[in-house]
């Protein structure tokens, strides 16, 4: 009755924005920094593609813009968390509230105009849905097998170790909350410029709060990242599928069928970690906490 | 200035200005709106600006309008009307359904102040409410859709399961029937006003099903955007939504709140405001139907318009019968038409739709 094909090709879009947020997200908690600023990168990234793409009429210009503005805007949060040691959480949500107001502000001029409708890659998918599944695994990559990744996971686990071998604690955190805030502003400017077409202040819609919730669901993997993502996309999508198709099932299960599955999820996996050996599951040691190099 | 002063020259202006009327009325009408959302969502929020735009473009000097924009409904709503109030505003309009219990609370800690409530039901002596037949837009998008669909599956993306909302389904689906006995229509019910990512996958879940027309009930132009990609067509709701015209937007269903409030401010000026339950439809300019695009044969299109006109001179009502319920109860005999009780309180869906309704 439903083609799961049809189907898997749905959830491919649908899970791209929160897909690039939360890979962005799972790199800079696993430095050892809790940025919850994400919503407020994506809505900068999402005005900044779709206005670049506007005036420029190319919609892959509005995608690098995107990824510039989400770090750049990612920038006054490093300051404030790595050399001023402000609070992380604090720091994080008047990111939040800062980029959403400093859209709002600078979106007056391109509301109600459109973009360029983008061509598509294989099989009907917008390239940047292929660019974040590339994007899976050379996150993974980059984590488990390369030298740069493992001192990345090495300040992340415990900071004033790696700070007494002689790595530059602060470089690498700075260097992670830019990436992250790049992979939020593609995020973000996916839903501008690739699926609505058009600026609105606060199109994120919360998109950024549920990539920071597949992080934590992710056990700080970025397969589980991945998992998580098509998890909640594929839901939301099934939902809506059943629905369209008339299936007779009350509507309200099928809505909060995808806060459920997370749920159920979220709760399996703590259950799991009770009884493995570590303690606290796979939490990047030195999480949210400020790093302050005493010698 | 010390205290006695203070008191003593307050006690003079009021004397001035109670001595002196004409003073007073030399000062414009200060009127005040609520809004649910930003000015820029291109939907709700920006048809209630146009209108307060109507207002000051009609009366120029004699009003002066002040705004407060992404008001959240509950406490904060009674914070932002309380400031409103204290700001000296003459009336002032609340722009969503949720600002109702806030509205009644602070119109009755000031009894000069005219209020009024979009979309509401509560009225008292200095609250009044306004809303539009919606039902009337759609029952021109349903001929439209129910003519233009080459697959004979039409989609509806439905917010919440209220009567405003289900009265749009019906009235869509009664006049799709109407033009094409085959006609099936899939609804697909998104919980939300406003939310592009969702609204997006909602058009899509719709056309994968086969569905070549869709209406959509939520205000942003997510679901116009997919339906463009795929070649399919839509209508715009709320606002106009002309940049996706002339396809996939062939028409619209927007709310020209102007028409009401240029009314209503007038009666305030001239001093002939009531608290009423005003509740308008297209010949009272408050639905209106957006241009009806190339996209549509000549023939679709006039037939279309003339339904608008029928209704807008009352010659026709959507809702009249033969007509039954879902559950295939008898509703409305032949030539009955609904009562406006028995559709603000709408809560089934009439025969041939077979979607399930939330209760």
């Amino acid at each position: 009755m439903i083609d799961p094909v049809a189907l898997f090709l749905l959830l491919l879009s649908a899970s791209t924005p929160i897909l690039f947020a939360a890979l962005g997200e799972l790199v800079v908690e696993r430095a050892g920094v809790l940025n919850l600023g994400v919503e407020g990168m994506m809505i900068v990234g999402a005005l900044s593609g779709f206005a670049t793409a506007y005036y420029s009429g190319d919609a892959f210009l509005g995608f690098a813009v995107a990824a510039l503005a989400g770090a750049l805007v990612a920038l006054p949060f490093a300051i404030l968390t790595q050399f001023l040691m402000s609070n992380q959480v604090a720091s994080g949500l008047a990111l939040t509230l800062f980029g959403l107001g400093l859209a709002a502000l600078f979106g007056k001029p391109v509301e109600g105009v459109r973009a360029p409708i983008m061509s598509v890659g294989p099989l009907g998918l917008n390239w940047i849905v292929w660019l974040g599944l590339a994007m899976v695994p050379a996150v993974w990559w980059f984590l488990n097998r390369s030298r740069a990744g493992l001192i990345l996971r090495g300040v992340g686990e415990n900071h004033d170790a790696a700070h007494a071998l002689g790595y530059d604690v602060r470089r690498v955190r700075l260097a992670a909350i830019a990436f992250g805030g790049a992979m939020a502003g593609i995020g973000g400017a996916f839903i501008s410029v690739a699926t609505v077409l058009q600026w609105t202040e606060g199109m994120t819609a919360g998109a950024g709060w549920i990539a920071l919730a597949i992080v934590v669901f992710s056990n700080w993997t970025a397969v589980g990242v991945l998992a998580g993502a098509w998890l909640f996309g594929g839901v939301t999508v099934l939902q809506l599928r059943l629905q369209a198709a008339g299936v007779r099932v009350p509507v309200q299960l099928l809505s909060m069928a995808p806060y459920l599955a997370t749920i159920i999820v979220l709760v399996a996996i703590s259950a799991r970690q009770k009884f493995s050996r570590r303690a606290g599951g796979a939490a990047p040691g030195s999480l949210g906490q400020d790093f302050h190099a005493l010698r | 200035m010390n205290r006695r002063q203070l008191i003593a020259s307050v006690a003079a202006m009021t004397t001035i200005s109670l001595a002196l009327p004409g003073w007073a009325q030399e000062d414009p009408l200060k009127v005040g709106f609520i809004y649910v959302g930003p000015v820029s969502d291109g939907g709700w929020t920006y048809q209630h600006d146009q209108g307060r735009l109507a207002v000051e473009a009609e009366f120029g000097d004699r009003v002066e309008t002040t705004y407060l924009e992404n008001v959240p409904e509950g406490v904060d709503a009674e914070r932002a009307l309380t400031q409103l109030a204290l700001a000296g505003n003459d009336v002032i309009y609340a722009t969503s359904f949720g600002y109702m219990d806030a509205v009644i609370n602070v119109a009755a800690k000031f009894p000069d102040i005219k209020f009024e409530h979009n979309t509401g039901y509560k009225r008292t002596e200095n609250v009044g409410t306004y809303d539009g037949r919606f039902y009337e837009g759609r029952a021109v998008t349903g001929t439209i859709a129910g003519r233009m669909t080459q697959s004979n599956k039409i989609g509806y993306i439905a917010t919440f399961p209220i009567p405003e909302v289900i009265q749009g389904i019906n009235s869509a689906y009664i006049h799709a029937k109407k033009v094409n006995p085959d006609v099936e229509m899939r609804v697909v019910w998104a919980y939300t006003w406003f939310d592009p990512a969702k609204e997006a996958d909602a058009a899509n879940a719709l056309m994968a099903e086969g569905v070549d027309v869709i209406l959509q009930h939520t205000n942003s132009t997510a679901p116009l955007a997919q339906l463009q990609q795929q070649g399919k067509i839509g209508f715009g709701q709320a606002s106009d939504m002309a940049s996706f015209a002339p396809s996939p937007r062939v028409s619209s269903v927007y709310n020209n709140w102007g028409a009401h409030y240029v009314k209503s401010v007038g009666r305030v000026l001239d001093g002939t405001w009531q608290p009423e339950g005003v509740w308008g439809g297209i010949g009272d300019g408050i639905v209106a139907i957006g241009e009806i695009t190339d996209a549509v044969p000549a023939e679709v299109k006039a037939e279309a318009e003339s339904l608008r006109d029928k209704i807008a001179a009352g010659e026709y009502h959507p809702f009249t019968g033969p007509l039954n319920k879902a559950d295939g109860s008898a509703w409305l005999a032949d030539g009955q038409t609904a009562t406006d009780e028995e559709l603000s309180g709408m809560n089934f869906f009439v025969e041939g739709i077979t979607a399930e309704l939330p209760q």
